[in-house]
């Protein structure tokens, strides 16, 4: 199951401090992992959710770094696209995987599969049975679909004011944080829903 | 692409005033008060939901508004039920209005209207009736009711399952098991779906059922599977598809093998598969359409008779072997075969999980896994099916007694070597072997010699996988493989760099034209060096521990020593070396552990020149030399020889002062005859001898040319070894006391050429003055610079002398009142 999806910058932002990362779009999927962990059953609802959105954070902020290191690694230069070249920008797109260990944030290990696209990063947090092949497909596509219906390559801030469309397209393409063995076909008729959902 | 826009968008939403937010709220209230809610609604709602997420702080919403909210949920809009779950699953309810999980009436229950109940759930009983409600609505449905209020069923129990699974009771799983049968084999294998659109027959006569095809366009001959397409799908088909997606969590569930399976199980299992595999009836449910049946179909038993965990297992274990069956086939397009892939790893999962619960189906499963094995192998772009291949190797080789070296081969050998630059292969791989570390130490020979090659990962995206090395590393450390191995690590920034040079020979042209030329690059393709290169990129251990031209490669690859990719291995190897030194004082004997301290001496002068790796290297050898004398003293007489060369060359003052500071006080320190009996006067006076003329040469001119003054510290630790060496040996005391006593006098007279800082030399002068009238009384200053055991390691009770005090002062503090 996936744990969550998150978008966020992985470029710097001058609000926040160096390696910190904003995080625009967060999805954790499932119950709340303080149910069942001993040390937090003591915590009250509102700490629970604070310490979820710490935990994205974390991990925003893990990704950020592993992005900067491999992109320095590699020398690319970033290749600017504009609106209408989302194709191109996922063809561009440098990913990985950051091995999250047990405790840091999540009381189990998981893997955060990442794409970073220019300054934005989309991250995908497994757990670690998970098919990561799968997994890598599936983000690949939630990563086009979001760069094409919020429009994300321009200049605006349609993440922020537009988060239903991202919830509606993971409600069909990972519902619950459940990946699916979709063939092309199966992934038409999906899309196709999500597309009359948009033209509302 | 990230806007100065979306700042202060975020900075708006945390910062909203306390009044604006209830006027906002307010104006939304009445909004969704109206009959028809329109795009202003939508916004309205779009707004809400940024200011109640941009801040980790809780905001309630008022009642009023919630309830308004919670009332989207059964919209028959979806838009609204989306924002209606997304908004309130950023507050929480105010008081009197939380969810009661135990009462009935959550239906109708949408797939978002879900998400909420299942993110609020406080406990592990709200999760068991969520459960009961979503199986009992299961049960009830209506067949032809809407399509998708089920399919979220199953991902929703899936969440459920991976922290909780007894959520489920024993009734529920039993349901489920034959639900998930029915899906998985008996969906049906017709086409689906509404009438297609713009076809060219539109009557009713054209409603013949088409059967679904194979991703290669041929008709489907066997059950349906997601590897099945067509114009449309019905519901069934859309259950087989969500059936497989959580099929293997299931079976890991629920089917797992301490799940109470003992040996009379096993042998009842496998007398009724053995009776049951000759009869080829198929079930009466399953249909097949025309003479093109699937071998899996053919052979499958009749297993109506299982019980119904047992007939999932076997639907299971069809299914995935159909599956790798299917992915053989050519797909059209690019994303099935993608698809095909990421399935044949799926299936080998679920068959090495299936076969691990019930034995005798290893025997069945071997061939096939064996079949796909050979068709793979030879393709690396299926290397990453070819892990859950080794795994069931592993698991299951050994049982069925298959010979598993080609699979090692593979994976310890072209793997690293070839596809090192491979993130996802990179973070597997390391991750199969962490995970059946004991296994592969036991079962694959090699795996202690496969270090130079699985090193080529690290080398390579060190920030990546450092953390998958560190766990790794001390199961590479061996009493046969240590010295190369640490060669190895001390040469790693080398490999990375002769990794890039690897990559790039192949990517750029012989000649850049006009272009300015790598020397590196030169040096790698040329024939006559290209041996050097050769040796870092060897695949295994045993050939040798380094090369004797490692200072020609170091020059050679100068260059690249800021290379990013160079820069960020070198500062993975300070963290290796700690855990290397760690793990082998426990596996090495004495004579291991001088050749390792020789190794250090030697290497520390053959370095890599990247910026701060020297300094950081001889910070860890300086730490373990320390180490290692301290838990083996006889180590300094061993080594003797190569210490006093180490010591004796003055350069090392001024360039490897860290170490060289060690080095000596190692030497005073253990250089006696209570730490090793066969440390001899004439050992001692040549040490002596040694130190003395590095001192003199350090204290009587300025530093050569290009050095700084040497660092205090050396000089105290010259002074402090030598009257430690003299306390053993009397005769030598005399040459010490007059060598302190005109070091004051010469510094009496103002500042000296070798120390610059006032503060320094009053600090050494005051060592050495204390130093020599220690040494006025010898037999004080041997028990002071030389102690005895006794003294160094307190015994406390053990001690007759020591104990006495000890048990008076326990006894006294027994009898007095508290």
């Amino acid at each position: 199951m996936v744990r969550c999806f998150l978008i966020h910058t992985v470029c710097p932002v001058g609000a926040l401090g160096s390696g910190e990362s904003r995080v625009l779009y967060s999805r954790v999927f499932g119950p709340d992992e303080g149910v069942w962990t001993d040390q937090d059953r003591e915590l009250s609802p509102q700490e629970r959710r604070l310490l979820q959105k710490e935990k994205t954070t974390a991990v925003a902020r893990q990704v950020r770094s592993a992005v900067s290191l491999s992109r320095e690694a590699s020398g690319r230069m970033l290749v600017e696209t504009v609106p209408g070249e989302e194709a191109l920008a996922l063809q561009e797109a440098d990913g990985g995987v950051v091995r999250l260990r047990a405790g840091d944030p999540f009381s189990e290990e998981m893997s955060a599969l990442w794409l970073g696209v220019q300054s934005l990063g989309f991250t995908l947090v497994c757990e670690p049975h998970e098919n990561l092949l799968l997994a890598e497909g599936t983000l690949r596509n939630l990563t086009r679909h979001c760069l094409e219906t919020l429009h994300m390559l321009g200049q605006g801030s349609e993440v922020l004011l537009r988060s239903n469309r991202v919830d509606a397209l993971l409600s069909r393409l990972l519902p619950h944080g459940q990946l699916l063995f979709l063939n092309h076909r199966f992934a038409q008729s999906l899309e196709k829903e999500v597309a009359s959902y948009l033209a509302k | 692409m990230y806007a100065h826009s979306s700042e202060s968008l975020i900075k708006q939403a945390r910062e909203i005033q306390e009044s604006e937010l209830q006027k906002f709220q307010s104006r939304l209230g009445k909004l969704l008060h109206g009959r028809e809610l329109g795009h202003e609604a939508v916004d309205s709602l779009q707004r809400l939901h940024l200011i109640l997420s941009a801040t980790k702080y809780t905001r309630t919403l008022p009642p009023e508004l919630h309830k308004r909210v919670k009332a989207l949920l059964s919209s028959p809009a979806e838009q609204f039920q989306v924002l209606g779950s997304a908004v309130l699953r950023e507050t929480l309810p105010p008081a009197g209005q939380e969810v009661n999980y135990n009462q009935e009436n959550f239906l109708p229950l949408n797939s978002h209207a879900a998400a909420l109940l299942l993110s609020q759930a406080g406990s592990r009983a709200d999760l068991s009736s969520l459960c009961a409600q979503l199986l009992r609505s299961l049960e009830s449905r209506q067949p032809e009711g809407p399509a998708n209020s089920l399919m979220h069923t199953l991902p929703i129990l899936n969440a459920v399952l991976t922290h909780s699974p007894e959520c489920l009771t024993e009734d529920h799983v039993t349901l489920l098991s034959k639900r998930l049968v029915d899906w998985l084999r008996y969906a049906s294998i017709t086409q689906g779906g509404g009438a297609p659109s713009g076809g060219f027959f539109t009557g009713p006569r054209s409603r013949q059922p088409i059967p679904t095809a194979e991703l290669d366009g041929t008709v489907s001959g066997d059950f349906f599977t997601v590897l099945c397409v067509g114009q449309g799908f019905t519901e069934d088909q859309w259950m087989n598809v969500y059936s497989f997606s959580m099929l293997r969590h299931w079976l890991l569930t629920y089917h797992s093998v301490s799940n109470g399976n003992n040996a009379a199980d096993t042998a009842n299992r496998l007398q009724l598969s053995l009776s049951l595999s000759h009869s080829f009836s198929n079930d009466d449910r399953s249909e097949v359409d025309g003479s093109v049946v699937s071998m899996v179909s053919a052979t499958s038993s009749s297993s109506r008779l299982l019980p119904p965990k047992e007939r999932l297992r076997e639907k299971a274990f069809q299914y995935c072997q159909r599956l790798i069956e299917q992915s053989d086939r050519k797909a059209h397009k690019k994303a099935d075969t993608d698809l095909q892939k990421a399935c044949l790893v799926e299936a080998v999962c679920i068959l090495d999980c299936v076969c691990g619960e019930d034995a005798s189906l290893v025997y069945r499963t071997f061939p096939c896994i064996k079949a796909l094995f050979g068709r793979l192998s030879s393709d690396l772009s299926f290397a990453r099916v070819l892990l859950p291949i080794a795994q069931f190797y592993l698991n299951h080789g050994e049982m069925a007694a298959v010979d598993c070296e080609c699979v090692w081969k593979l994976v310890f050998g072209r793997f690293p070597a070839e596809l090192f630059n491979n993130q996802f292969l990179a973070h597997e791989l390391l991750r199969f072997l962490r995970l059946n570390l004991e296994s592969l130490q036991l079962r694959v020979p090699q795996y202690s010699h496969s270090f130079p090659n699985l090193l080529k990962f690290l080398a390579w995206d060190s920030p990546a996988v450092v953390d998958d090395f560190v766990d790794l590393l001390p199961s590479l450390v061996t009493a046969g493989t240590a010295v190369e191995l640490l060669h190895t690590l001390l040469d790693l920034p080398c490999l990375s760099a002769t990794l890039v040079l690897q990559v790039r020979s192949t990517c750029l042209p012989i000649s850049e034209p006009g272009g300015r030329g790598l020397l590196s690059l030169d040096a790698f393709r040329s024939q006559s060096l290209r041996g050097l290169f050769l040796f870092l990129l060897r695949g295994e251990a045993g050939s040798g521990d380094t090369i004797d031209r490692l200072s020609t490669l170091h020059e050679l690859l100068a260059e690249t020593a800021d290379w990013p990719r160079v820069v960020q291995c070198a500062q993975t190897v300070p963290v290796l070396l700690h855990i290397f030194f760690n793990t082998v004082v426990a596996v090495a004997d004495e004579k291991l552990l001088a050749h390792l301290v020789q190794v250090m001496l030697e290497r520390s002068s053959l370095l890599l020149n990247v910026p701060k790796y020297k300094n950081e290297i001889y910070r860890v050898f300086s730490c373990h030399l320390l180490r290692l004398c301290k838990l083996h003293p006889s180590l300094v007489v061993d080594e003797s020889h190569e210490l006093l060369e180490f010591a004796g060359a003055t350069a090392k003052v001024y360039s490897k002062e860290e170490i060289y500071t060690h080095v000596v006080w190692v030497l005073g320190e253990y250089l006696s005859v209570s730490c090793d009996s066969r440390c001899s006067v004439s050992l001692i006076t040549s040490c002596f001898e040694t130190l003395e003329a590095v001192l003199f040469e350090i204290t009587s001119s300025a530093p050569p040319p290009g050095a700084d003054c040497p660092v205090p510290r050396v000089v105290t630790s010259l002074m402090s070894a030598l009257a430690k060496l003299a306390s053993r040996s009397h005769d030598l005391i005399p040459r010490v006391s007059l060598f302190l006593s005109k070091l004051r006098t010469v510094t009496r007279g103002g500042s000296v050429a070798w120390c610059s800082d006032e503060e320094d030399l009053v600090a050494i002068v005051t060592r050495g003055e204390e130093l020599w009238s220690l040494l006025k009384a010898p037999g004080v200053a041997q028990s002071v610079l030389t102690p005895p055991p006794l003294v160094t390691t307190p015994q406390w009770h053990r001690d007759t002398n020591v104990a006495m005090p000890l048990r008076l002062r326990a006894l006294t503090n027994l009898t007095h009142a508290q």
